[in-house]
């Protein structure tokens, strides 16, 4: 059994995930994780998947996808990655403002600094308004103020307004 | 439960003609800096209050619409959820100055959308059980009342945002956001 890291993007259209699942599934793949959206308009896809397949065995079944040029795909062969253990706190950082380059770097910066490490982004842009929100695991040491005091400064220098919150579990 | 004192009010009392403003959307910067005090007595407030209800009254499913969103960096705001099918107790239609969270509990996540950020709609966790304090505008009397449900949702959204807060500040998680697909 080995692990693969499959991606498929580019032009968007009706079918690319049936295709892709179909033909997965035709080589007795199983998939784990996956992650699919639409960024602007281009189609976007990461799966993890798990089988009995190779890389070659893999990429030869989804080539048909990119026969027309309109998609790329690609196939890697991935470590089983151990479930981390959590140790720290995890935190949801907001920043929005006007569209500018180097928004996501200065407090990606900011976050590594301290250690943190981010689990989970999405950015948006809608009209004038960019958008950031992500999910940041902060080790145990980190002073979540010091890091907040820091991401305000950068949301100074470039003009937006960022916000720390800890993550609410839903405790059912 | 129920406020009569609030409930009775309407705009009415101010005794002036509301104008319609313009809506201002993110990223204009009155949006996130946190509102100026007000007196609720001032002619410019009691007129302030008349224009953001006369506002809210042609902006199609507007439940409240707050100072900033105006441009006016201040803290008023104005509800009216009583046609809202998600409410349940509500006061009509009101505007609050200086308003602030006395008591806040049981916590439900719910979408949300704000006239502001037309673009996107949000997941936020909001408190559903709710006592709010605030002033009168006109005659600065100071009500405290509780409310529950969607009141209590559209209360803290309008407090917020006279606090320099978008329900994007409080997105629940990265995958929180998202593209709104109808507009009003």
């Amino acid at each position: 059994m080995t692990l693969h890291a499959i991606t498929v993007l580019g032009h968007d259209r009706p079918g690319i995930i049936a295709e892709t699942t179909d033909r997965l599934a035709d080589l007795g793949l199983n998939l784990e994780d996956s992650s699919m959206t639409l960024l602007r308009g281009h189609f976007a896809m990461t799966l993890i998947c798990a089988g009995d397949a190779t890389d070659a065995d893999i990429s030869s079944a989804l080539s048909p996808l990119a026969d027309d040029g309109t998609l790329t795909v690609t196939v890697r062969e991935v470590p089983a990655e151990p479930a981390p253990v959590a140790t720290g706190s995890t935190w949801v950082l907001t920043v929005h403002g006007g569209d500018r380059p180097g928004i996501v770097s200065a407090f990606a910066s900011e976050v590594a600094r301290v250690g943190g490490n981010i689990t989970d982004l999405t950015t948006r842009l809608g009209g004038e308004l960019y958008l950031l929100v992500a999910e940041v695991d902060l080790p145990a040491d980190a002073d979540p103020d010091a890091l907040r005091a820091a991401l305000d400064a950068a949301a100074d220098r470039l003009g937006v307004g960022a916000t720390l919150r800890e993550a609410e579990a839903d405790d059912l | 439960m129920i406020d009569e004192r609030l409930r009775a009010w309407s705009e009415d009392e101010l005794g002036v003609a509301g104008v319609v403003l313009d809506v201002v959307r993110a990223p204009a910067g009155v949006l996130s800096h946190d509102g100026a005090r007000v007196d609720p007595t001032a002619p410019e407030t009691v007129q302030l209050a008349a224009d953001l209800v006369a506002t809210m009254r042609v902006s199609p499913g507007c439940v409240g619409l707050a100072a900033p969103q105006v441009g006016a960096g201040v803290k008023v705001f104005c509800v009216d959820v009583s046609a809202h099918p998600k409410t349940r107790d509500h006061h009509g239609t009101f505007v609050l100055c200086n308003a602030e969270v006395v008591e806040a509990s049981r916590n439900e996540k719910a979408r949300e959308g704000c006239m502001s950020v037309p673009d996107f709609t949000g997941d936020v966790k909001r408190a559903t059980r709710l006592v709010v304090t605030g002033e009168l505008p006109g005659t600065g009397e100071r009500v405290t009342f509780e409310t529950n449900a969607f009141e209590a949702r559209a209360l803290q959204h309008e407090i917020d945002h006279c606090d320099g807060l978008l329900f994007l500040d409080r997105a629940a998680g990265a995958h929180a956001i998202h593209a709104r697909k109808t507009y009003l």
